[in-house]
């Protein structure tokens, strides 16, 4: 074994070894001239670094450039509200299986009632998500029966102070235009059942 | 395969008669073993049966019962289902024969069970606590026990809806006021003892040396737990003589966090993000161990493409952990954090795919019960086309070409921590360490899951148990990775991707499963008991990271104190699943 390992203890290994990392060297210099200006801080840069064609250098300059994030990225879940004649209307009916699914139990809900009746009715008086406990697992917004719990795109939340960090329903609240800008592909799909449903159900009524 | 096992299986009842018995609880497997004839039986099957290889011990509070059941799963080392033993103890005073001096992987197993149940192994030759600290009151995984902060036994809790008015757990239970500690036990005057029970562990040999005839101290050192090296929080007390190891104990449990006793609060769906986090580089991974588990108790199977897709994520998870592995071993040979980004780079590449898929680049939270949680998005299996076919084998070549045969890693690798084939088997080791010991053990082959046996690949193998074989396997193993992504890629059908509808409160029937995938770093086993409520009675994880730990000891004596770090990081450890 020993003879066998001083036959090759030449430094060739050792000279490969720095050469991989020369080449690395030199490569994000070609890349450098071939985008011409356009390797850092443009979206096709971006792009090609986290691409499989990318050589040289690939470190994304962060907070300066941001990767875009995929449709289904998640971090931190948020409501959905309609905004119907200039009034703010939650998609939510208060069902509470965002609240039984949730792996941490950081869901906090309470049911309104309508005063005259007792009866609940079906909207959310509060609710209420800690972020601390969150994990961001999306089990709320995959299992919510009425699209009403969706998962953000927005990561940049820190702040110094623990206290704002237990979001209520004003602070969680956005409208269906920012799901739609950020989720096209499955506002569409949703949209596309629900409009198919309410067919059937107009259909069934005539 | 199957057959063979039920045909040993009658005859093991006639071989063994008034010792086992069937079990012969509804959906339950295996037998039942008088717990004082455990050892000479065991010996048996070790000898003459072929059952050579202990794949898990853990113990199940029978509370109801009042039953402390210990559970072993033994394992032929050349292939084959586990065969299931159980002992049942009496649940006051659970007290059974240590299984170490046949099966020395046993030790830290039945280290933990002892931690967390308080079932006593005699025999053991060191039984302390092993996860938990010496000043924790009571075992925490019994079911009388109750954790700080202690809400429910079971989630869903009552207080989130329809009457969820946020209160902070601590603002109900203060800090310092949710410990429990031991009679007589005081935290304020308490002084951290002198470890004498760990440093007596470790041997001690005085001698003189012989040229000079001055007679040499040894003496102990900590490596960790706040050490770059240890890959986490992960401590070995060394005895050292000179340079060189005398003795090793490593110490663990810095990091954990009862994953068990929070798995048995949550429901079975609940837990799947949980399981995530217990080995944070391969989260898909344990989201398939999980996931076959459950499916075995409810007794359904996913589609066709979901296996499918299982198969692809599993695979690429093996690659972006032997990517890291590659990098982090490389850090710990001295060759500081460059390998590593070129390593990275790649598993960057992958993780934006995982990303893509799932919605996160390592707490993917991606396999369901029956399926995967979202079918695959529009452009990213040309994606990953372009990785598997096009960069992975280029890169992966690249690192070996310019690694392999340096001088330095071959001189710091070569013959360093070697483990023989019959120590790698007694010592219970899993996956990569395994087999670059010579044994070509490989779940997928050996107890074939999801679709592994319609792929064509090898059991990599390497035959000199060293560092460097050890780091040769992690590059053969990607190959073969490289080689089973290529097939489901050309194979990968459409259609469904989850059986049935998705059900966010899953049925599961009472019984017992153990579901176990070939993860990155070995066996990666769930065991889950159920009793038809929506939250497990029992859920173990045989941890791989964990178990491969058991012979750091042996590999390490006669070693030089720099060759320590090399070693645990050529066993890959992930502390978030070796302290769970």
């Amino acid at each position: 074994m020993s003879e066998q390992k001083n036959a090759y203890m030449y430094g060739i290994g050792v000279l490969k070894t720095l050469g991989l990392a020369f080449r690395h060297f030199i490569e994000t210099y070609i890349d450098d001239i071939r985008f011409w200006g356009k390797r850092y801080r443009t979206p096709e840069g971006i792009a090609y670094r986290s691409s499989k064609d990318v050589k040289g250098v690939f470190t994304v300059q962060y907070p300066d450039e941001k990767i875009p994030v995929p449709e289904e990225f998640r971090y931190l879940p948020f409501l959905i509200y309609e905004e119907k004649d200039g009034q703010i209307e939650y998609r939510c009916t208060s069902c509470g299986i965002c609240a039984k699914v949730c792996p941490p139990q950081c869901i906090w809900i309470v049911r309104s009632t309508n005063p005259n009746t007792g009866r609940p009715i079906p909207d959310p008086a509060e609710f209420y998500i800690d972020i601390d406990v969150c994990m961001n697992c999306g089990l709320c917004a995959e299992y919510c029966p009425f699209d009403a719990i969706k998962m953000d795109h927005n990561y940049e939340i820190a702040n110094y102070d623990r206290q704002f960090n237990v979001y209520d329903k004003a602070k969680l609240g956005r409208p269906v235009s920012y799901y739609a800008s950020i989720r096209p592909i499955n506002y569409q799909r949703e949209e596309e059942a629900r409009l198919e449903a309410e067919a059937i159900r107009a259909a069934r009524k005539v | 395969m199957e057959t063979q096992n039920i045909a040993l299986s009658s005859e093991l009842t006639q071989l063994f008669p008034d010792v086992i018995s069937r079990d012969e609880r509804p959906s339950y497997e295996g037998y039942l073993i008088k717990p004082e004839h455990l050892i000479p039986t065991l010996k048996e099957l070790r000898d003459n049966l072929g059952y050579d290889y202990l794949s898990s011990v853990t113990g199940v509070d029978y509370l109801p019962e009042g039953k402390m059941e210990v559970v072993y799963h033994i394992r032929k080392s050349t292939g084959g289902a586990p065969l299931v033993i159980k002992a049942q103890l009496d649940r006051q005073n659970p007290v059974v024969e240590s299984i170490v001096p046949l099966y020395p992987g046993a030790e830290f197993q039945e280290r933990e069970a002892w931690d967390l149940l308080g079932i006593k192994f005699e025999g053991h030759p060191d039984l302390r606590r092993i996860l938990m600290w010496e000043g924790f009151s009571g075992h925490p995984l019994r079911k009388d026990w109750k954790e700080g902060y202690y809400e429910e036994d079971a989630k869903p809790f009552k207080s989130r809806w329809p009457v969820g008015h946020y209160v902070s757990a601590e603002e109900k239970n203060p800090l310092g006021m949710n410990v429990d500690f031991p009679a007589g036990f005081d935290p304020e005057s308490w002084v951290p003892e002198p470890e004498t029970a760990l440093y007596a562990g470790l041997q001690k040999i005085e001698r003189d040396d012989e040229e000079t005839g001055i007679g040499t101290e040894q003496v102990i050192v900590n490596l960790g737990p706040q050490h770059p090296s240890t890959h986490g929080v992960f401590r070995m007390a060394v005895k050292l003589d000179g340079e060189t190891i005398v003795g090793l104990k490593p110490v663990m449990g810095y990091l954990h966090r009862n994953h068990e006793k929070i798995g048995e609060r949550n429901t079975f769906l609940g837990n799947m993000p949980y399981t995530d986090r217990l080995d944070y580089f391969n989260s898909m991974s344990n989201n398939f161990g999980y996931a076959l588990a459950v499916e075995k108790l409810m007794g359904i199977k996913p589609p066709e493409r979901a296996e499918y897709i299982r198969v692809m994520m599993a695979e690429l998870t093996r690659i972006v952990n032997h990517l890291a592995l590659f990098g982090f071993l490389m850090n710990d040979f001295g060759a500081y954090f460059t390998p590593f980004l070129y390593a990275f780079e790649e598993r960057e590449l992958i993780l934006d795919i995982f990303e893509a898929v799932s919605g996160s680049r390592m707490m993917c939270n991606y396999f369901r019960f029956g399926g995967v949680a979202r079918d695959i998005p529009d452009g990213v299996l040309e994606k990953v086309k372009g990785l598997v076919f096009d960069r992975l084998p280029r890169k992966i070549d690249d690192l070996n070409l310019y690694i392999t045969n340096n001088e330095v890693v071959r001189h710091r690798a070569e013959g360093i921590g070697v483990l023989t084939p019959e120590q790698a088997i007694a010592y219970s080791c899993v996956g990569p360490v395994l087999r670059a010991s010579g044994v070509p053990y490989d779940l997928r082959r050996a107890q074939p899951y999801s679709i592994y046996n319609r792929f064509d690949f090898d059991v990599a193998v390497r035959y000199h148990g060293d560092v460097y074989d050890r780091y040769l396997i992690r590059l053969d193993e990607m190959h073969q990775s490289l080689k089973i992504l290529q097939q489901v890629l050309k194979g990968i059908p459409e259609g469904p991707i989850q059986e049935g509808k998705p059900q966010y409160i899953v049925k599961v029937p009472a019984g017992e499963a153990y579901g176990c995938v070939e993860g990155p770093k070995g066996e990666l086993g769930f065991y889950v008991v159920s009793n038809g409520k929506p939250n497990p009675w029992r859920y173990h994880v045989r941890a791989p990271s964990f178990i491969n730990l058991t012979p750091l000891e042996t590999l390490c004596i006669g070693s030089k104190v720099a060759d320590v770090v090399v070693i645990l990081g050529s066993i890959d450890i992930v502390l978030g699943e070796t302290d769970r």
